[in-house]
């Protein structure tokens, strides 16, 4: 019963994240938030008994692309707006 | 606005499939017939305590080298579109800010142990959850810390390459040591399975996985190192 409770609450956290990520104001907070997009994922596959899975998209989805996202972002700004 | 109203279309035919997926589900209440041969035969057979790392690294170890060559071609096109950037403006690397005093330090005590974690990880991939990609992804994380830290900081290709093509070659070799002394192409029986849950344990595996995690890191370092020397485009 709690585990179903936490797992609603961490879909409704991504869904919340994902449209920030869509609506929000600027490039830095949406790279954030797809991060954190990640993060709940990976807690989420933890939840469903995945644990490798789970170590995968937090070292690679939350954490390698989350930072390529800024790198990029650091080499393209100044440039052009979108 | 017509464009508009085919994105609801086909949101809202999306979720009509998905509900009607949700609909029909129902859990299942027992293994199917190929997942309970892994859960029951991977200790035995194999040694392994972890049996995604079993079922990853032999029972499908062809679509673990298809992944680990998927991961570098990616990595050789990122350098190549790259590298013509990085000619033309390889000399303006002093515009770029260094990373201040904390991240300097911290980086000089996390780094060491980022990286121990990492080979960690895919040492043990046999016992604990996680294995080469997780760990090599670790490893390519300490290499950006240093990135971040120190921006003008630059890696030596020629090791880079030297570590990833020599994994490389050592994984497909093993695997071909693997049709001459056990049952087939990446067969880990070739060297003896141990004890059961200790490091030395199931066969070929924590080696053919510390390859993997080495050849992982080093796909990730090159692309990261890439990208930091390309300025901007």
């Amino acid at each position: 019963m709690i585990l179903t409770g936490m797992t609603l609450l961490l879909c409704l956290v991504m869904i919340g994240a994902a449209l920030v990520a869509i609506l929000g104001k600027g490039l830095a907070v949406a790279i954030l938030a797809t991060g954190l997009v990640s993060l709940v994922a990976s807690l989420l596959f933890l939840i469903l008994a995945a644990p490798d899975v789970a170590m995968t998209e937090a070292a690679i989805g939350s954490g390698l692309t989350t930072f390529l996202f800024f790198f990029v972002l650091g080499r393209v700004r100044g440039g052009e707006h979108d | 606005m017509i464009k508009r109203l085919l994105a609801l279309l086909l949101i809202g035919g999306l979720g009509g499939v998905f509900l009607l997926l949700w609909l029909d589900f129902t859990p299942p209440t027992e293994l199917n017939e190929v997942a309970r041969y892994y859960a029951e035969q991977s200790a035995p057979d194999l040694g392994t305590v972890n049996i995604t790392t079993a079922i990853i690294v032999t029972y499908r170890g062809l679509d673990t080298l298809g992944e680990v060559t998927v991961l570098f071609l990616s990595a050789a096109v990122v350098g190549m579109v790259l590298v013509r950037g990085r000619r033309r403006t390889a000399a303006t690397a002093e515009g770029l800010v260094s990373g201040g005093e904390l991240l300097a330090s911290g980086s000089r005590l996390l780094v060491p142990l980022i990286l121990l974690l990492g080979v960690y990880i895919f040492v043990n991939g046999h016992l604990t959850p996680g294995g080469g990609f997780q760990g090599g992804a670790i490893l390519a994380s300490a290499v950006l810390l240093m990135l971040l830290a120190d921006p003008t900081r630059r890696f030596s290709h020629r090791l880079i390459t030297l570590v990833e093509s020599s994994t490389g070659l050592s994984y497909v070799l093993l695997g071909v040591v693997g049709i001459v002394l056990a049952g087939g192409f990446l067969d880990t029986r070739i060297l003896p399975l141990g004890e059961f849950g200790t490091l030395f344990s199931a066969g070929a595996i924590p080696l053919i996985y510390s390859l993997i995690g080495l050849k992982v890191g080093a796909e990730f370092a090159s692309m990261l190192a890439n990208l930091s020397e390309t300025e901007a485009l």
